[in-house]
This record gives C-alpha cells, sequence and structure tokens, in this order.
C-alpha cells in the first residue's frame, strides 16, 4: 500500500487553500458547475495529484491543446474507463515504488467521470476499482444529469420525466423519460463493504466538498464520491442561477448530502437539519419550475414527482439513501 | 540468501514449455511491472503461467484480474503513462470488446506489449485459430508480429519491450501466437539467464513524457482539425521508424543470446535456388508448409517459403527481394477480408500491394486456409502448390482466391 497526503480538513470557507490546480483555458459554458466542482476538487487534493478524465464535457469543454486549464498532471480516459484509469494509474505508481524504480512518495490518484461515464458506461470498470483496497484512489463522478458533451441526452442519471434531445416531450408521448435517477452512491458503497469511504456532495457547499475529498484521499484504498452538478444548457435556466439550484436540490431532499465512513453513514448541511427535522423540505416544484427541461411537466406530473422524493423519506429505512422499506417496529 | 526469482534464472537451462509459458517466463525477466488478465481461450494460459510465477514469489508485478478486457487494456494503458512496463493479452471477441482502449493506446504513443492469442471470432462460437482478431487492428499504429514456436515467443517477448519502449517508436506491440498450436503446444526452449536479460533489457523510460507531479503534462487534450493530422503524421513517422529500431534490437539480441535468423521481418525456407513458386504465410502455418517442400523438393519441384514475421511494420522492401524473383506466389491466409479486392484474405492483399511497384511481377494466387483452427494439412500445402503452378503453365490465374480444405 503506498502512503497518503497529509491533507487536514479544513475549517471555514477561508482555509480553503488559495493554490489554483484548474485555472483559465478551459471552454465551458457560463455558470457550469461541473468546471466549479473540478477547480474544487483539485484545490482540496493539491498539486502532488495526478488527475485523469473521462470524455465529455469536462474533457472536451475543459481540455483543449494549447490551453489546458490543468496545472496538476492531467491525461483523458475513454469515456467508460474511469475506473481502470484510477486502477491502471494507481497500479503503476505502486508497483514502481514498491520496487525501487519511482522514490516513494505519497501521490493523490483522482480519475472523474460523468454521469454518463460513470453512472452508465463505467459502472463495471468503477466496481472493479472498488475492489482492489490495496489502491489508494478517488473516483469522483460529476452528474450533470445528461450526457452533456453531446448535447445533452438522457442518461441513467437523468431525472424522470426530464426534457433532453432523446426524450422530448411530444404530441402523444409528453414523458419521455419514464427511468428514475440510479441511487448510485448507496448502490456503490453497499455492495462493496471493504471501502472505507463514498460520499455525495455539491459545489454549493464548498466546505463540504472540499473536506469530503480531503477525507477520501486520506482515508487509504479506493473511494468514490459523487457530485450533483447544475448545468445551465442542459437544465434550461440562465446561467446566474447555478449556485441556487444546487441548494435547492439539496434543500427539496432531491439531492442527500451525505458519507459513509467506515460503514457510518453521516448526513451532512440541509440534508441533516431535514433528517432531524430542524428544518423541513422544501417542495420540489421549487426547484423543477426553475428549470426549463421540466416545462412541460403537468400539476399531476409534479405531485407524482413530490410523492416520489416524500417516499424516499419517509419510507425508506435510511430516509433519501437506502430505498428498503423500514422494518416493521 | 538467494530470492526464488534469483534461483529460477540464475543459470540458462533448456525446458519443454508451451508458448503461453514461454511468453509469461518473459514478463518475469523482464520485470513487468502492472499486468491485466480476464478469461478468455486460448490466451489466458499465459496469465496461468504468470499467476503461478507470482503466487510462488518468482515474479513481483502488480497482477491485476479485470472486469472486462476493455478496463483489461485501460489499465495497462494508463500504468504505462506513469512509467510502469505492461503486459496484458485477448483473444478473439475478447481482444475486439478492449477494441477502444487498443485503439488510443496507439494513438497515445504507450509501448504497451501484449499477447494475442488467435482465435475465430464468434458467432458461431469457435476456440481455434484464425488471425482475424489481432489484425483488424492493423491499421492503428500496433507493431504485430507472428510467432511460430515457443522459443521465438520468448525472444520477441524479451524484444517486444525493447523495441516498444524505445523512444524513436513509443508504440505498442502485439505478438499474435496461434491458438493451441502455440499457446497449448509444448517444446523445448532456451530460457536465458536474468544476467543476460538485464544486460539485454533496460527499463522503461517515458521520459519527458511521463506523467507525474513533477512532470505536470496534460496528456491527449482535446485537438480536431487545428492538430490532429500533425498527431496523426508523427505517429506514422514513428512507425516508419520502426524498422530501424527493430534492425537494431534484433542484432544485439543474437549478440547477446547467441540464435536468431538472418532478418527479424521474414524468414526463408528453402529459397537459396531462387524457387519458381513461393509460398508465404504467418505463425504455425510453416510447420506442415515445411514439410509439404520438403516432399515436393524431393519429387523434384522447386518450391520455397517465406514466413512473413512482422506484419505491421510491413517490410515492403524485404518481401519484394523475396517473393519478386518467383514466377508465382502463394499467399496463405488463416484470415478473411469479406467483400475486399478478389474477395481474398488480408494478408493476401498487402502482399500483392507490396509487389505492385515492381517492373516484373510474379503471379499471386491466395489461399484461404485452417481457420477456426481446421489443421492445414500437408496435401493441402500440395494442392495450393498445384493451383500455382497451373497460373504459372496457363500464363493466367484462373480464380485468384481459393478455400481449401473446405466441404464443397
Ligand atoms: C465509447 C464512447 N461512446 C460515445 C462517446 C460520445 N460521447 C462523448 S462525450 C459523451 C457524453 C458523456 O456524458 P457524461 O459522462 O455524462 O459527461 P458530460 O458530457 O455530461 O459532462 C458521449 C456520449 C464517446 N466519446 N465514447
Ligand atoms: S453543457 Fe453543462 S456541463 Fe457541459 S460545459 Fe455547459 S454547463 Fe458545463
Ligand atoms: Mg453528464
Amino acid at each position: 500500500m503506498t502512503l497518503v497526503q497529509d491533507l487536514p480538513q479544513v475549517r471555514g470557507v477561508k482555509n480553503i487553500p488559495i493554490q489554483e490546480g484548474f485555472t483559465s483555458g478551459h471552454r465551458t459554458c457560463q455558470g457550469c458547475e461541473s468546471a466549479l466542482t473540478m477547480r474544487l476538487m483539485i484545490k482540496a487534493a493539491g498539486p502532488r495529484t495526478i488527475v485523469v478524465g473521462s470524455t465529455g464535457c469536462m474533457y472536451v469543454a475543459n481540455t483543449t491543446y494549447y490551453s489546458t486549464p490543468w496545472v496538476v498532471p492531467w491525461m483523458h480516459t475513454q469515456l467508460g474507463s474511469s475506473g481502470a484509469a484510477a486502477t491502471g494509474t494507481a497500479a503503476g505508481l505502486a508497483s514502481m515504488m514498491r520496487k525501487g524504480k519511482m522514490k516513494d512518495e505519497p501521490i493523490n490518484v483522482i480519475a472523474f467521470c460523468g454521469d454518463g461515464g460513470g453512472v452508465d458506461m463505467g459502472l463495471s470498470g468503477i466496481s472493479a476499482a472498488l475492489q482492489h483496497d490495496e489502491y489508494n484512489l478517488l473516483i469522483l463522478c460529476y452528474d450533470n444529469e445528461s450526457y452533456a458533451n453531446t448535447d445533452i441526452q438522457v442518461s441513467g442519471s437523468s431525472p424522470w420525466g426530464a426534457n433532453s434531445t432523446f426524450s422530448p416531450p411530444g404530441k402523444v408521448h409528453r414523458i419521455m423519460n419514464k427511468r428514475w435517477k440510479k441511487n448510485t452512491a448507496p448502490m456503490l458503497a453497499a455492495g462493496h463493504p471493504g471501502v472505507r469511504y463514498v460520499a455525495t456532495a455539491c459545489a454549493s457547499y464548498g466546505l463540504d466538498f472540499t473536506n469530503k475529498i480531503r477525507r477520501a484521499l486520506t482515508i487509504g484504498g479506493p473511494t468514490f464520491i459523487h457530485v450533483i452538478d447544475p448545468c445551465p444548457k442542459g437544465w434550461d435556466y440562465d446561467p446566474k442561477y447555478s449556485h441556487e439550484l444546487g441548494m435547492l436540490a439539496v434543500e427539496t431532499g432531491l439531492w442527500v448530502q451525505y458519507e459513509i465512513a467506515d460503514g457510518e453513514l453521516t448526513l451532512s448541511g440541509p440534508s441533516r437539519a431535514i433528517q432531524s427535522g430542524v428544518r423541513s423540505r422544501k417542495s420540489v416544484r421549487e426547484y423543477l419550475q426553475r428549470q426549463g427541461r421540466f416545462a412541460h411537466l403537468t400539476e399531476e406530473d409534479l405531485d407524482f414527482f413530490q410523492s416520489r422524493v416524500d417516499e424516499s423519506w419517509d419510507e425508506w429505512w435510511l430516509p433519501g439513501v437506502v430505498p428498503f422499506k423500514k422494518p416493521e417496529e | 540468501m538467494t530470492t526464488v526469482e534469483e534461483q529460477l534464472f540464475m543459470t540458462e537451462k533448456e525446458e519443454l514449455i508451451s508458448g503461453s509459458e514461454a511468453v509469461a517466463i518473459a514478463c518475469a525477466l523482464a520485470d513487468v511491472d502492472v499486468i491485466t488478465a480476464y478469461p478468455i481461450r486460448p490466451y489466458d494460459t499465459v496469465m496461468q503461467y504468470v499467476s503461478q510465477l507470482k503466487a510462488n514469489g518468482a515474479f513481483d508485478c502488480d497482477f491485476i484480474v479485470a472486469e472486462s478486457e476493455h478496463s483489461q487494456f485501460e489499465i495497462v494503458k494508463h500504468a504505462s503513462s506513469v512509467g510502469a512496463r505492461t503486459f496484458c493479452g485477448s483473444s478473439g471477441v475478447g481482444w475486439f470488446y478492449a477494441f477502444e482502449a487498443i485503439a488510443v493506446t496507439a494513438g497515445l504513443r504507450l509501448p504497451v506489449v501484449a499477447m494475442v492469442g488467435n482465435r475465430a471470432l464468434d458467432d458461431p462460437g469457435a476456440f481455434g485459430v484464425e488471425h482475424n482478431d489481432a489484425l483488424a487492428v492493423r491499421d492503428l499504429g500496433w507493431m504485430l508480429y507472428w510467432v511460430a514456436t515457443a522459443q521465438e515467443a520468448l525472444d520477441m517477448a524479451l524484444m517486444a519491450w525493447r523495441i516498444a519502449e524505445d523512444s524513436r517508436a513509443f508504440l505498442p506491440m502485439a505478438l499474435s501466437c496461434d491458438g493451441s498450436f502455440l499457446t497449448h503446444s509444448q517444446a523445448i526452449v532456451n530460457v536465458p539467464t536474468q544476467e543476460q536479460v538485464n544486460k539485454f533489457l533496460p527499463s522503461y523510460d517515458r521520459g519527458r513524457l511521463q506523467l507525474h507531479p513533477d512532470n505536470p503534462i496534460t496528456v491527449a487534450p482535446q485537438v480536431n482539425e487545428d492538430w490532429l493530422m500533425e498527431i496523426r503524421r508523427q505517429s506514422n513517422e514513428a512507425m516508419t521508424r520502426t524498422p530501424g529500431v527493430i534492425k537494431e534490437v534484433y542484432e544485439e539480441f543474437k549478440q547477446v543470446f547467441g540464435r536468431g535468423d538472418p532478418s527479424p521481418f521474414i524468414e526463408e525456407y528453402m529459397m537459396d535456388d531462387d524457387p519458381d513458386i513461393v509460398l508465404m504465410g504467418m505463425g504455425t502455418l510453416a510447420l506442415p508448409v515445411r514439410v509439404a517442400i520438403r516432399r515436393m523438393r524431393e519429387q523434384g519441384k522447386k518450391v520455397g517459403f517465406v514466413r512473413l514475421k512482422f506484419f505491421r511494420p510491413f517490410a515492403t522492401e524485404e518481401v519484394q527481394q523475396a517473393l519478386g524473383g518467383a514466377k508465382a506466389v502463394a499467399v496463405v491466409d488463416r484470415d478473411y477480408s469479406f467483400g475486399s479486392p478478389s474477395f481474398g484474405g488480408v494478408l493476401f492483399n498487402e502482399v500483392r500491394a507490396a509487389l505492385y511497384p515492381l517492373e516484373k511481377r510474379p503471379h499471386v494466387v491466395n489461399f484461404i486456409a485452417g481457420l477456426g483452427g481446421r489443421e492445414v494439412r500437408v496435401r493441402d500445402v500440395e494442392d495450393m502448390v498445384e493451383i500455382t503452378q497451373k497460373a504459372i503453365d496457363t500464363g493466367k490465374i484462373e480464380q485468384e482466391c481459393n478455400w481449401i480444405g473446405v466441404r464443397e
């Protein structure tokens, strides 16, 4: 097992490192929250990090020849390869360090993927990576809820009913995407009991996200973080509302923020307040009606959407996380 | 105290091993850092031997059983990018499952070495050898070598890392080994010592292309039409440099290990008297062909054989020299290329293209044989020669592509 870095938890936004690892040169849309996710991710991880990124907006729009925004070593990997890329990078380093072919020092390995690349295509590779306890690596899935780069198509992580170029509301079929968003982080946590850290996050809560990255990189072994990223182009809203929409996703209880560290589940921020009854969930209408991708939803559709979210909080064994019915008292 | 590894490779010895075992031993001798496996017959025997070597402490490597061939090839690709020596492999549809990763490995100029245990592509299912799996990457920047014996498998594997990792090349290389005939057949192999190998094979140095925090480069950014053509051109230039690298490495190998053919690209058999008919093929086909030629020679027929070893880079000049003087060339394909010129095989059309610039061109007749592992018998080879002789006698080729040993 290779060494891990000393990356202490950050107390207070002002203590987030000033040093940037993701700078100018990228070409993402105005208000692209995924770009902010990248920036915060590498701020938290620091310069002794290798980042590998799957095909998607965070490659194509992000990393252009001669204008790369990456200050740290960065490499592209294939759409479904984040798991294998992380494994290969970590294994290469581990092998050479063990054999004395390379200086033995802690180097962070982060592979990121979009929801299309991770939640759909790359799931088997991520699962396999999470089985290798001997490698320190982090797989970060930035979820903009569509195959954004190819012009916004539904993925297994898109919300029910969302308008996309593969699920346009039509005259006969108003709801073309009838799939409910995959519950990815709990699936990976439950399926890989050896994994010491799985978390969900949102760049609207930058400090929480920073500290999750740091815990993932220092706890040892393979880890996974799933981040929700509002995408003005795909979700169809004014770019200035990205931050607010990230917050609304959490405040409505649609996106639940938590970490599972060594088997212990802890909700954070508004999710925690909702769980403990300190605050109540906002109506999903507040979130859905701010986005053009849901403009075609009827009152009935919105009620249905709300009922599914209610169910996940009121009837699930671990509210918002584990979708088994609560056992009888 | 000596380690198991030292004991194992301290003295040169002869061992009765299969082609797969020979490649596994080469992996240990080359001190490969990361090896990935996924089961598919017949290549996977190499990984069984690798895992045994590791389990017994004879080989220190990160041996990763991937969850698919795609991941298998992606893992070594990324390990190679941080400077690790790598090995991987597959067969048939497994090789195709990894195709995306295989393509980008060449695009990224990463010197991954792979073994293809040649196998027919499903459907319908068949375990036996066909060359279409490995041949599918022929346009992508992989060097492709066809092995004929277990000894050659071991030797070429050692050379493969040296050639692929030469910064003038930095291209991946695949060793094609005929399923069963080579992967599973045992032969006496001379296993060199660790000392000899260390003398021959330097460690892999990715240099300024190594992905590391001390060298914070960006690898494979989006280039689009602005730069893609220049980058393709660079890959092509690398491939055009490989024949020189190969020759150099081959000569040095012969010096250190004391064995090898005159040419690394082709092997000539009974070619000294410029025979009228020259057979050409790849891999273990050499065995029945040699027997048939000896028999026909006894009957006074002037027939020779050229075994093509490197399919990529294709040694155009050597092939021209070897075949240009013949009256007719019989190309034996253990593959097919449906709908290709003359509806022939892949090798056939490549050889024809290579001979085209010659002023005096031999007739080139094609034979599709031994698909799916069907045995190519001595009498099949005799049939091929008979058909080829007819072209010489009549001055024209009646049928350019002939399927041999097939039920009508
Ligand atoms: C194997 C493969 N299939 C399809 C594509 C085309 N493609 C490029 S980017 C992309 C979208 C990926 O979506 P996601 O992973 O969610 O990332 P995003 O673009 O949303 O950031 C697709 C489908 C590809 N590059 N590779
Ligand atoms: S389409 Fe969405 S994810 Fe892609 S660059 Fe634009 S805002 Fe970012
Ligand atoms: Mg996406």
